[in-house]
């Protein structure tokens, strides 16, 4: 009763109270109005998702974030509450300073936990086999080959069955499976495509695999994201999904270039650098990419460094 | 080979970072040249304040060869925190930089940015987060057990200068040559000389090296004190739970150590041997590097989080007035927690590309570790059930890091999933999970043991106005810093980024900054609180030495106490021992007769080891290969030296410590006792009424 009629009271009074909770209101919808727009930059990740594997991930991080809200939950509730509660100024709260144990309170602590996560361990397993990156999207449809190779500070993709090859450019078509072997001509770099598929480290001497596909066409991009040196930052591509109609012409169109991508290319391309545009190469010498993970081919950036050794 | 090669070896004009401020003025070449000044500035004020006051014979004699724990300890922290203003001053930095650098190159150049992230986090783990546990357990540990000192006081003090010898290696960085730009983990290849032939790598493997080398010797001290030096009753299921997790830390840290020394060894052997350990070419192999640093990599994490639990532990039940809820169920958690850090160090790298099995069993066994940790969350909340709860700094800390550690430990539970590892690692979203792990975690709990425990070192208790106030900027603070960078993880901001190129990112970015700045006067709160408390430590005396009504054995002698710490051994009958001597009338009472006490010795010979091992590191860094093997023969000699001196102990005749004693129940009996709701008041001389 009372606190209705305190309301009450409130309402009645309050001309400045009443604008001020105006104010407020209009603060905090004109931040919530900010914080919407500043969180359209989510959608570059993969929570924008493109394509089956991102969007498949995505869905996973929506389960495993709902089910641990279950277990963070009463944490978030509890400690400031009991905490409030029982503080000393509250003489009314029962006071039991001997009181240190119950197995009531044992299961609820141990085993509640234990079985989210056997739950989730479940799902973890199940998704870790659905989505390894090693694993081919659909057994039945033949994917697009590619080769990736990370240098200091761009990505070579080589297509191996068009014998093209571009430079800080990823084309691919859209609905069609895309299967990247990768390998690193220097450090240990990562492969990410935030909204198209999780990452995959490339190393020097070995090759590493990632499955996807792209659903519509459309401008994604890709990036390093193992820090590499001082172009680190610029270390980004384009990708683009486009019909498979436009990828065949892009193909073709590609074979004209005369750019021939060889070992003498290839030692040139590897040197520390920052491409201001993406390069295409018209053919590519067949096995350049199983030399360069033999590390058959000497690196540029060895004799860029021995360079700046006998300089200094 | 001319001479000065010789002597100087790479070392030239051109390494001093002013040289290079000089002739290349750029903003960022000032500020590393700024940074430089101020280190050498820093270090020359000090020197030269020390021997206007006339203080080094003090400092010498006093402190720097001391091998008394309590002393120890402090001095831990107090390089600690020396440490921390660097780095969190180079954390705001680079907020600031990707505050600016929005498709502009910002304040700091590439390189120099490079080097900020990675002293940050080399830094911040092994010359913050380790050092100010490792005094909080050199200090607490022996108190708690009723234990005179730690098993080994000399090597104690070893430890402490190789660690203080490895700072001395990253300061050093500021003014003389670059630092490793390969981040505070140094993967190679990137470290290698075919890629970073500098001094950068050689600083951080030998800096890195002298801190393992430090924390191991501490494990085995830590470990054999709480194993061997327990006073009599002092049985395993009476230890305090801040000694629990002292024991496992310990137990983390011999084992944990070794697999850092022996990867950053091995990268040496590459760098100055021409070995392949992890080399690109001749059968080197990446992966071998980072196996072994993630084996050590993540009990780490838990060398730097469980001495906080135990922090948490004893503050939520003092604060509380009550018995600490589920203590078996926190010794088991904690033991468990220690023993599953070494089975999931490969979720560090989910994304190097093994099967789907090894990832599953290791994802598993990561998410394992988050049931004993909620089990802890939930016991430190029963606690403060039935309990009544004091809101000091210490307990406002400890609430903020229970809400705020469950946030973290839900990006925990999604990077430990693969498939969303695979889309979040190397991301910002995985530098804000740790963080929101360790600021909660470490920080908060070490700033909540300072509070509580600083009383009990220095005989008056900190402002708790000031204590507040930093509250005010660490907690809201820590969710600015933090919250965006999940955000902008999650938009595929890849961490380690000099230069962004979205303009979206801006708000983030901005409010990311304005809580790193809230997060410096955070720190600087905590200096004008210890100074303000210096100043009006009339007021908050504290000598009868139990100013929170607290349990443990450290609460039972006068504050600070004597360097013997226990003028007799008390005899253990149950778990919270002091609080039942209270009860039972049994505290605060003179023994039947009083024996000599033994302590050891002041000894110079932990700074000589220390800083001889530092100069021969140093030689390594910059190939003054005459320093090298000088400093280490000069190192190996004292401690030869030593092996044979056979007068290394004191004695303290029993009358003595009989007098100070009586003087100190005198003391107790002429103060009065404070009820818990005036203990922050002046009216607090450390005796309390306490309840039953």
């Amino acid at each position: 009763m009372s606190k209705t009629s305190t309301g009450l009271i409130t309402r009645a009074v309050g001309s400045p109270i009443r604008r001020l909770r105006k104010g407020v209101t209009m603060g905090l919808t004109v931040m919530a109005a900010g914080l919407l727009s500043g969180c359209s930059v989510l959608s570059r990740g993969f929570l924008g998702a493109a394509g089956p594997v991102a969007a498949a991930e995505r869905h996973e991080f929506y389960l495993v974030g709902a089910v641990m809200l279950l277990v963070i939950g009463p944490v978030l509730l509890l400690t400031p509450l009991i905490a409030w509660h029982y503080r000393l100024a509250n003489t009314k709260s029962a006071f039991r300073p001997q009181w240190g144990f119950s197995w009531i309170l044992e299961g609820l602590i141990w085993i509640p936990p234990t079985i989210i996560v056997i739950v989730l361990a479940v799902f973890l397993v199940d998704d870790t086999v659905r989505l390894d990156p090693y694993r081919p999207l659909s057994p039945g449809l033949s994917p697009l080959q590619v080769q990736a190779v990370s240098l200091d500070w761009k990505w070579l993709f080589i297509y191996p069955d068009q014998h093209i090859a571009s430079v800080n450019q990823l084309i691919l078509p859209a609905g069609r499976p895309v299967h990247v072997s990768l390998t690193s001509g220097t450090v240990m770099q990562s492969l990410l495509m935030p909204q198209l598929a999780g990452q995959i480290l490339a190393m020097a001497g070995m090759t590493t695999q990632l499955n996807f596909a792209i659903s519509q066409p459309g401008t994604y991009w890709g990036e390093n994201a193992q820090y590499n040196g001082a172009g680190f930052d610029k270390q980004k591509f384009q990708v683009l999904g486009v019909n498979p109609v436009d990828f065949n012409r892009w193909v073709a169109s590609s074979r004209q270039t005369p750019r021939l991508l060889d070992d003498a290319a290839y030692r040139t391309l590897s040197r520390e650098s920052v491409l201001s545009q993406p390069v295409t190469f018209g053919s590519v010498e067949p096995g350049l990419f199983a030399k360069i993970v033999h590390q058959a081919i000497r690196p540029g950036y060895l004799r860029q460094h021995e360079d700046a050794n006998s300089h200094g | 080979m001319t001479f000065w090669h010789i002597l100087l070896g790479r070392l030239t004009w051109d390494s001093l970072v002013f040289v290079e401020a000089w002739r290349n003025p750029t903003i960022s070449e000032i500020i590393g040249g700024l940074a430089g000044g101020v280190a050498v500035l820093g270090a020359a004020l000090l020197f030269g304040l020390i021997t206007i006051l006339g203080r080094w014979r003090y400092l010498w004699t006093v402190w720097l060869t001391s091998l008394d724990h309590k002393k120890i300890g402090i001095m831990y922290m107090v390089f600690a925190v020396i440490m921390l203003c660097r780095a969190l001053i180079e954390a705001v930095l680079m907020r600031t930089q990707q505050a600016i650098a929005i498709n502009n190159p910002g304040l700091v150049a590439p390189d120099h940015f490079a080097q900020l992230f990675s002293t940050h986090g080399t830094i911040m783990v092994f010359f913050v987060g380790m050092p100010l546990l490792t005094g909080l357990m050199n200090f607490v540990m022996p108190l708690q057990i009723g234990s005179r000192d730690v098993a080994f006081p000399y090597m104690n003090s070893i430890s402490l200068w190789l660690t203080v010898g490895g700072g001395i290696m990253m300061m050093a960085s500021l003014v003389v040559g670059k630092f490793s730009t390969g981040g505070w983990s140094g993967y190679p290849p990137y470290t290698e000389l075919a890629f970073n032939g500098g001094v950068g790598p050689d600083y951080w493997i030998w800096a890195v090296s002298l801190s393992s080398l430090g924390a191991m010797m501490t494990g085995i001290n830590f470990a054999v004190t709480v194993y061997k030096f327990r006073s009599p009753g002092m049985r395993w299921m009476r230890l305090p739970l801040f000694t629990w997790t002292t024991l496992c830390t310990a137990i983390l840290m011999i084992f944990a150590m070794p697999p850092l020394t022996v990867a950053t060894l091995l990268l040496a052997a590459d760098r100055y041997l021409g070995m392949h350990f992890f080399t690109n070419d001749l059968g080197g192999n990446v992966m071998n590097f980072v196996n072994l640093f993630w084996l050590f990599g993540h009990p780490e994490v838990y060398i730097l989080i469980l001495p906080a639990f135990g922090v948490y532990s004893e503050v939520v039940s003092a604060f509380s007035s009550k018995e600490l809820y589920g203590y078996t169920s926190l010794v088991i958690a904690t033991m468990v927690i220690a023993i599953l850090s070494f089975t999931v160090w490969l979720h560090h790298f989910f994304t190097m590309g093994q099967s789907a099995g090894v990832n599953s069993f290791f994802g598993i066994a990561t998410m394992l570790i988050g049931i004993p940790t909620g089990v802890k969350i939930y016991d430190w909340i029963w606690t403060m059930f039935w309990g009544e709860v004091r809101f000091s700094t210490s307990m406002l800390f400890s609430i903020a890091f229970m809400i705020t550690f469950v946030i973290g430990g839900m990006t925990g539970i999604i990077l430990a999933t693969p498939p969303l590892d695979y889309l979040v690692h190397n991301t910002l979203f995985l530098v804000a999970h740790f963080h929101n792990m360790l600021i909660p975690g470490t920080l908060y709990g070490v700033i909540a043991g300072y509070y509580y425990w600083f009383p009990k070192a220095f005989g008056f208790r900190l402002s708790e106005k000031w204590g507040r106030i930093a509250f005010v900027c660490w907690v809201p603070g820590f969710y600015l810093a933090f919250m965006p960078l999940y955000v902008m993880g999650a938009s595929g901001v890849a961490r380690r980024t000099q230069e962004l190129f979205d303009p979206a990112l801006r708000p983030w970015v901005i409010a990311a900054e304005i809580g790193a700045l809230l997060l410096l006067a955070g720190l600087a709160s905590l200096f004008i609180q210890l100074y303000v408390s210096i100043r009006q430590r009339h007021t908050t005396r504290v000598p009868v030495g139990d100013p929170w009504d607290a349990r443990g054995l450290e609460w039972s002698m006068s504050a600070p106490p004597p360097e013997y710490n226990f003028a007799v051994i008390p005899q253990v009958s149950r778990r919270d021992p002091f609080h039942w001597q209270k009860i039972n009338n049994g505290a605060y009472k003179p023994a039947d007769h009083y024996r000599d006490i033994e302590v050891p010795k002041n000894s110079m010979c932990g700074v000589l080891i220390g800083l001889g091992m530092t100069a021969c590191f140093t030689g390594l860094v910059w190939h003054m290969w005459w320093l090298a093997v000088c400093g280490f023969t000069f190192s190996l000699g004292t401690a030869i030296a030593r092996s044979f001196m056979r007068d290394v102990r004191r004695t303290i005749p029993a009358a003595e410590v009989e007098a100070q004693h009586r003087r100190w129940l005198e003391t107790t009996a002429a103060a009065l006792p404070i009820p818990r709701h005036l203990e922050m008041t002046p009216e607090n001389e450390g005796l309390a009424k306490w309840q039953g």
